[in-house]
């Protein structure tokens, strides 16, 4: 562990932090530039393998930043990256909210809430598209998919035991 | 309101969203726990944040336990529904990341993961179901609805160009009218 790798860690999470625009994963591919071909801090190789762990691993999709600093700098490299990833983004949600609840009954803020639910719900089918064919499903896991959809809209089952019996039917090689 | 959360409900309440994660479908945890375990949130205040924290830049989830944090406790509040989001996944993905450095391998989680994927794919589905139900009502928003699907989700338009598209039109068609 050294100060300049850090000084690089902070610079480059907190900027990329900023940049991310539409979320972490929009700047994978200027992570990857900056991390293996600038600094030269894990090979091609790894940085694939590393990103496949970090969206394996529950919680939100930019702790691939954790396991690039870990490997740049150690313990502190990680805890560094992953809070120079998160708070300036963060102070930006904090002034934004801040707006967001003082503008309670403006028509602005009624009409953003009423017109962009569609478009949310249209974005978070596109978001379950794309995951199932990141996940480069087969017939089989389609089906899972289906019958699990089934269960959660007409039953009150907690879901968590429905993705556990999904990861268990995958344990036994079903899908 | 009388029964904000306190900030240890917080912390717990986002560390249980993102265990629940474990295979993908965070929005779909977010909202299940939000909206219907803790009726913290409407479906319409927890949509057009979801939608604002997409447009802002960095992880969508972060800056939802930021949004949420701040509506019932402040600075101290997202700071605490922040670190329950990530604590226990930063740990996990550290210990993770040094088998993979040590022994360069993945300890073999893969039909579990695949599984628990098709899985959280559904539970997203049944997001837009519920979500959907109550908002996709007439021909302007079905037609929003599809339109960003087909562009972002099939033509795979990046995010701001869809809503630099779209949004306007949303807002325009649901300004309140004038008793």
């Amino acid at each position: 562990m050294n100060i300049r790798t850090l000084t690089q860690i902070l610079i480059l999470f907190s900027s990329l932090s900023i940049l991310s625009i539409g979320g972490g994963n929009t700047v994978l591919p200027e992570m990857h530039r900056k991390t293996v071909d600038s600094y030269h801090w894990l090979s091609n190789k790894q940085f694939a393998d590393v990103f496949a762990i970090s969206q394996a691993a529950p919680g939100p999709s930019i702790l691939i930043v954790t396991i690039i600093g870990y490997k740049a700098a150690g313990i502190p490299g990680a805890l560094l990256a992953t809070l120079a990833m998160m708070i300036p983004a963060g102070i930006l949600v904090y002034l934004v909210s801040r707006v967001w609840e003082k503008a309670k009954d403006s028509s602005l803020r009624k009409a953003i809430e009423k017109g962009l639910a569609p478009l949310t719900v249209g974005l978070i089918l596109a978001s379950g598209w794309v995951m199932s064919k990141a996940a480069d499903h087969d017939w089989r896991a389609y089906a899972l998919t289906a019958v699990c959809t089934a269960i959660f809209t007409t039953t009150k089952i907690n879901p968590l035991f429905i993705v556990a019996a999904a990861g268990v039917v995958g344990w036994l090689g079903w899908i | 309101m009388s029964d904000k959360p306190s900030l240890t409900d917080l912390a717990l309440t986002f560390n249980h969203i993102a265990l629940a994660s474990f295979g993908g479908g965070l929005s779909a945890w977010s909202r299940e726990v939000l909206v219907a375990e803790k009726g913290w949130m409407e479906d319409e205040e927890f949509l057009s944040a979801v939608t604002m924290c997409r447009i802002l830049p960095g992880a969508n989830q972060v800056n939802l336990a930021v949004f949420v944090g701040v509506k019932f406790r402040g600075i101290p509040g997202a700071l605490a529904a922040v670190f329950g989001l990530t604590l226990v996944p930063v740990l996990l993905v550290l210990a993770m990341a040094y088998f993979y450095f040590q022994f360069h391998q993945i300890p073999a989680v893969q039909g579990i993961l695949k599984g628990a994927a098709a899985a959280a794919v559904a539970l997203t589905l049944s997001m837009v179901f519920k979500t959907g139900r109550k908002c996709l009502h007439g021909i302007v928003p079905i037609t929003l609805f599809l339109a960003i699907f087909v562009l972002n989700g099939l033509v795979r338009w990046p995010l701001l160009a869809c809503l630099s598209l779209l949004a306007p039109l949303a807002v325009a068609w649901a300004w309140p009218k004038k008793p």
